[in-house]
């Protein structure tokens, strides 16, 4: 009965995995799965009030509320710590320091996320998502829920440098921490900074709501929420990137060119990344924020986190290349790549978070980041295209893909119709990628404002105003992406929900056969990475010419400022 | 993947080259380009802003709606300001008022400001450029109408239930 012994040794992996520790990442990951299941749900109604005006614009507010607080906090949070609680405990070889600060943390969570699930589905108040900026007012509830999550995933996070410190100290790992490890610290670090900034915009906010504080400073406010707001989503950066190491090794045995190059990648977000609150101010009222501000801000410090990335858009597609190198694809420029796994769902995740995160999610978000370009991008569908192309195609993509793993090695059961699995990740990333693509078009080029759900009608007002025949093309490109989408992430919850209760169970000796890891040689010279050179020129070039065409786009227009 | 003493590990050139490339294009052109626009560009976002109540603001509003007022539309009043003048226009929830009626090519200073919410005063259709408004924040910016038309403006920050209903206009005469 190996299942009930408190601690087992990873057939594949080698790791020592302790019961406690796969208990936490199991209830971290189902209430992450759910979350994306009711995420899902409510883009059902987002999507189709965008593409055809279906629903009234009330339920829009609400479902677009619940579809982002389920998916970009509730799933992706719930999924971080289910990482930390896999990268601290079970990489490092150790217990958790105390599974019941983790079930604390745990429960907190969830607590959290219902009390905002039920906020916002009983009262219009809390129809808030990512803006919800005073004079706006939620009810306390609403407030108290965002704060409980928060102080839940805060001690998650405390947990996490808890056992990293007890495994140093037991001397179950020695020397560096694994990259992957040392990722995840990395998203940690900034967890933690992040989290404190919540808490200062977010109780203020709850004292408020009860009358203790008699109102809020609205652009303050604003600067300070960005503080969390924007750093919050460099958790995920740093998170997705961890992720993307581990698939690499994962699925062909990669290893990073260079762990000095890598770690000092990650280093740059801690240094540089919690800037990101400026982005979300470059066209408020100028004298409130000086141009310097913002350019120092924006400029200079914001892009050394960028430039972290970049060295992440080589190693990671560099750790590919290496281990399918060493395992022989040495043929040409690519076929390390042509010839990669791409019957394993895990693999094409890979592929396609790291290609459609960069091209369309990274690049973006640098534009949209940029002082005077920000003119264009502010408020309009395009930043849902950034963010849908980072958070989505990139992060969620990613945890799906890691997901394939999860399920056999601690689920320990075999995913049921793998080669429906297989499908998975095309029809979700194509189906992000086209509404990405469309959102950018119609909201750098046309304007669309976001958040906007009667474009049809306009409630039949006197100033109301036909769009151009091509926007109602671009929102049904945008509604067909969302459906593919849909399709992908239904089958993603449908096949992990019906693994989880009905796949076979694996045992050791099946494990070991069918899901052994890419041996990828030991302390050989790695070989070098050309494929990986030359496809970062490629992406450089494109970089340089979306940066160069979105000025070429604002000098078109009216101009503003002295 | 046991990282070793990974602080002696080589890096390989190609892997330098790429570290270089990308410093050079994100942290040198990135951050030059802003400041080279400054210079040369005729969008930024450079202007003023003045602490002001919403009742002190709504009276500027209505004194230069009073002064220029050549008609009315869908319930709002229709600005002619001449060129070179102030304009002015406030965002409430859900209008922005009044209509203004501009020259093409002409510079005109901007004034505009929120009497309640956070708004978003965005020249959407043809698409123009996005500002933040604040309210209790006076933004006072200049700008140039460039080519003539009927441009709609649409508020694009979530301002409360109705937000969708908040619209504008701006007509742009040769």
């Amino acid at each position: 009965m190996a299942a009930l012994a408190e601690v087992r040794t990873c057939p594949v992996t080698g790791f020592r995995v302790h019961r406690a520790a796969e208990d936490l990442v199991k209830a971290n990951a189902v209430a992450a799965v759910v979350a994306l299941w009711v995420g899902g749900l409510a883009a059902i109604v987002v999507l189709f009030t965008r593409w055809m005006g279906a629903f009234p614009p009330e339920a829009f507010y609400q479902y677009l509320a619940l579809h982002a607080w389920n998916m970009l906090i509730f799933w992706i949070i719930f999924f971080e710590i289910a990482l930390l609680h896999f990268a601290g405990s079970i990489m490092l070889n150790t217990r958790p320091a105390s599974p019941a600060a983790g079930w604390a943390s745990f429960g907190l969570m969830a607590l959290g996320a219902l009390t905002v699930n039920r906020a916002i589905l009983t009262n219009p108040l809390n129809h808030l998502s990512f803006q919800p900026y005073p004079p706006l007012q939620g009810t306390p509830d609403f407030y108290l829920g965002t704060i409980l999550f928060a102080v839940g995933a805060l001690l998650g996070v405390g947990h996490f440098f808890a056992t990293v410190h007890k495994a140093y100290r037991d001397r179950t790992h020695q020397g560096p921490l694994p990259l992957v490890v040392f990722g995840a610290f990395t998203a940690a670090v900034l967890a933690v900074a992040t989290l404190l900034v919540g808490a200062l915009v977010y109780v203020p906010a709850f004292l408020w709501s009860v009358g203790v504080i008699p109102n809020l400073d609205p652009f303050l406010w604003k600067l300070a929420y960005w503080g969390f707001g924007h750093p919050s989503q460099q958790i995920n950066l740093a998170a997705t990137i961890t992720v993307w190491y581990l698939l690499a090794f994962l699925t062909v045995g990669g290893r990073t060119p260079s762990e000095k190059v890598s770690r000092a990648a990650f280093v740059l977000y801690l240094v540089a990344i919690n800037l990101g609150s400026a982005h979300h101010l470059q066209t408020e009222p100028s004298g409130a924020l000086s141009v310097g501000w913002k350019w120092v801000n924006t400029g200079y410090l914001m892009h050394l986190a960028v430039l972290g990335s970049m060295i992440h858009a080589f190693a990671v597609p560099g750790s590919v290349e290496v281990g399918q190198r060493l395992q022989g694809y040495t043929r040409g420029l690519f076929e390390w790549l042509v010839r990669g796994p791409w019957h394993n769902p895990a693999f094409s995740s890979l592929v396609l978070s790291v290609a459609l995160f960069g091209f369309l999610g990274g690049t973006t978000g640098v534009i949209a980041g940029t002082e005077q370009l920000n003119l264009k991008w502010h408020n309009t569908t395009a930043i849902m295209g950034h963010f849908h192309g980072v958070v989505v195609a990139g992060t969620t993509l990613a945890f799906m893909g890691v997901t394939w793993y999860l399920l056999p090695l601690i689920f320990r059961r075999r995913v049921v119709a793998e080669r429906l699995a297989r499908w998975q990740p095309w029809l979700f990333g194509v189906g992000v990628g086209l509404l990405v693509l469309a959102y950018l078009q119609l909201g750098v080029r046309y304007g669309l404002p976001r958040k906007q759900p009667d474009i049809f009608r306009f409630r039949g007002l006197p100033l109301a105003f036909p769009w151009p025949e091509e926007v109602y093309r671009l929102l049904a490109v945008a509604g067909v992406g969302g459906l593919l989408a849909l399709v992908g992430g239904a089958l993603f919850v449908g096949l992990v929900v019906a693994t989880v209760l009905a796949g076979k169970r694996l045992s050791d000796e099946e494990l070991r056969r069918e899901y052994a890891l890419p041996v990828a040689g030991g302390a050989r010279e790695l070989p070098a990475v050309p494929g990986t050179f030359v496809l970062c020129l490629v992406f450089a070039a494109f970089f340089v010419l979306m940066y160069l065409g979105n000025y070429w786009n604002l000098s078109r227009s009216w101009p503003i400022g002295r | 993947m046991a990282p070793g003493t990974w602080w002696e590990e080589r890096v390989h050139p190609l892997e330098r080259a790429w570290v270089t490339i990308a410093f050079l294009i994100a942290v040198v052109f990135f951050s030059a380009m802003m400041l080279i626009w400054h210079g040369v560009g005729h969008q930024n976002v450079t202007g003023q802003a003045y602490r002001i109540s919403p009742q002190a603001y709504q009276a500027e509003v209505e004194r230069f709606v009073q002064r220029y007022k050549v008609g009315e539309e869908a319930g709002q009043p229709v600005v002619a300001p001449p060129p070179g003048s102030d304009v002015y226009m406030l965002a409430q929830r859900f209008r922005f008022y009044p209509i203004l009626k501009l020259k093409a090519g002409e510079r005109y200073v901007l004034h505009v400001a929120s009497l309640d919410y956070l708004h978003g005063f965005s020249i959407t259709q043809p698409h123009v450029w996005n500002l933040q408004l604040y309210p209790g924040y006076e933004w006072v910016i200049p700008f140039v109408p460039r080519e003539p038309g009927t441009y709609h403006m649409a508020c694009n920050e979530f301002c409360g239930v109705g937000h969708e209903m908040m619209l504008g206009k701006i007509v742009v005469e040769r």
